[in-house]
């Protein structure tokens, strides 16, 4: 098993005032898609019934993004106005990969003051320990490093497509 | 020398039950999803599925589940209480850990061969109440409360015939286990009833011009400055306006870590050693049980010459709460 470890990282300040400017609907959008295609395959909906009716902000500090968006019957979708949300989740890009990647415990971030969890504390600890609970198949973020990619890469051109 | 050390881990839900079997533990500790336990919080613990596939898992690799049923039973709910006993023997885990004398009776009279195991919860401290829950419920393993110096819990384990665990590493409070009325005096919710500590619904965090606030239903409790190490939203770790200065009145925010004794512990015999942490995610669990694992095989191999690495103390001081360390009674020389 490879013992990679994300390296400490922040966006430099000239693309978090880049990423304030920028509309923020294109990456809500990928996040809802994201979302959404994990809600059955990876996610159970039973434990997210409370979050029905519920208006979530995740603010990526260093990138400068705030994306609003739901939960409903029929899933996650994007907010367009900007109203008081019932949780906002803050943390910066790096942190925001290592809680995916199970590399750091979000109370490790909280301790560290990396990690701010502001309105309904208990929406944002159901969402914590849902996520927490989901068996995840491994996202391992040394398939991401640009040698590994590219070697994946090398590898699918050699092949031979069998069909 | 006697059984060795068993490494007792945390499981707040199935990933990390497998992480920590698959790094080490001996025993990993779970809990139902209700109130039975005393870290019964919003989406953790375990479903009936969830367990079953748990036991499964670690059964297969020789490693045992044990079940926090150590909460308080009330006359109106009692029957809730007994059927999670009943489904902990029916589920085939290795032993439950029971903080009510009640609860031991029925467990003692209704699953004779099921394992107990007293909780800290029960907060008996001296071999006299320990032997006498022996006696009476035949508990076979008794969790020390963290307010025992090493030399109180060495006279422990010499007038017991009851295993001993201790804790090892974690998060600390006031200790009053079993009987903190805090949380209920702040919350209306209790550990010893409900299960929860400063239960999420009554717990606010802020950022503000003048650091990140916590507020306990309502009630300003801490302000973190810039830079800060923030704490749990507990009561007992706030910092209050007392004559006109604002400190940690009841206590500082603080983490055990006695890696540093397990040479000693390991002499005087103590059984198992516990990680504190159900709430914690799959990662806590994984960068915890690795570091155990490995100090506990060290230690065994060569106690003359133990000492922790400063990899292993970096990566505890990592995911540890608040602004330091502490050996906590263990290391109290006056008596």
């Amino acid at each position: 098993m490879m013992n990679f470890k994300l390296p400490d990282f922040a966006i430099p300040a000239p693309l978090t005032r880049l990423g304030n400017r920028l509309p923020q609907l294109p990456p809500t959008l990928a996040l809802v898609t994201a979302l959404n295609l994990a809600l059955d395959r990876l996610i159970p909906r039973e434990p997210l019934e409370m979050l029905i009716g519920k208006r979530f902000t995740i603010r990526v500090l260093d990138a400068g993004m705030t994306l609003r968006f739901s939960y409903g019957e029929r899933g996650f979708r994007p907010l367009f106005d900007a109203s008081q949300p019932d949780l906002t989740i803050s943390a910066r890009t790096r942190d925001f990969i290592a809680l995916l990647a199970r590399e750091e415990d979000p109370d490790t971030l909280f301790f560290d003051r990396r990690l701010l969890m502001e309105g309904d504390t208990d929406l944002g600890l159901l969402v914590k320990n849902t996520l927490d609970g989901i068996e995840l198949p491994r996202f391992d973020p040394a398939r991401l490093t640009p040698q590994e990619l590219l070697h994946r890469l090398r590898a699918r051109l050699a092949t031979p497509h069998s069909t | 020398m006697s059984a060795p050390l068993e490494l007792v881990c945390p499981a707040g839900g199935l990933p990390a039950l497998k992480t920590a079997v698959d790094h080490g533990a001996n025993c990993v500790y779970t809990g139902f999803r209700d109130a039975t336990n005393a870290r019964n919080f919003t989406g953790l613990n375990f479903d009936d599925a969830s367990i079953k596939q748990g036991i499964e898992y670690a059964h297969q690799r020789g490693v045992k589940v044990l079940v926090a049923l150590n909460t308080f039973p009330l006359t109106d709910n009692w029957l809730q209480w007994t059927a999670a006993v009943d489904k902990a023997a029916a589920f085939g885990v290795d032993a439950v850990i029971l903080a009510d004398p009640g609860l031991m009776e029925y467990a003692k009279r209704n699953h004779p061969r099921l394992r107990l195991h007293l909780s800290v919860q029960g907060s008996a401290t001296n071999y006299e109440a320990i032997n006498f829950y022996h006696q009476r419920f035949g508990i076979q393993r008794a969790v020390l409360p963290r307010v025992l110096s090493m030399a109180q819990v060495e006279h422990v384990v010499k007038n017991t015939p009851v295993e001993i665990e201790v804790f090892g590493f974690g998060g600390l409070c006031v200790m009053v286990e079993g009987r903190c009325a805090l949380s209920a005096y702040t919350t209306g919710t209790s550990p010893n009833c409900q299960g929860a500590c400063s239960p999420g619904k009554a717990v606010r965090y802020e950022e503000t011009p003048a650091g990140m606030e916590t507020r306990l239903n309502g009630i300003l409790i801490d302000r973190f400055g810039q830079g800060e190490r923030a704490g749990y939203p507990t009561l007992c770790k706030g910092r209050f306006e007392v004559d006109d200065e604002t400190y940690y009145a009841i206590e500082e925010p603080a983490s055990l870590n006695t890696l540093e004794l397990l040479p000693e512990l390991m002499r005087i015999g103590v059984s198992a050693i516990k990680i504190e942490g159900r709430q914690r995610s799959p990662a806590y669990v994984t960068q915890v049980t690795k570091v155990w694992r490995d100090a506990i095989d060290t230690c065994r191999r060569d106690p003359e010459h133990f000492k922790p690495t400063a990899a292993w103390m970096a990566e505890l001081n990592k995911v540890s709460e608040g602004k330091s360390a502490t050996l906590g009674a263990y290391n109290r020389p006056w008596k």
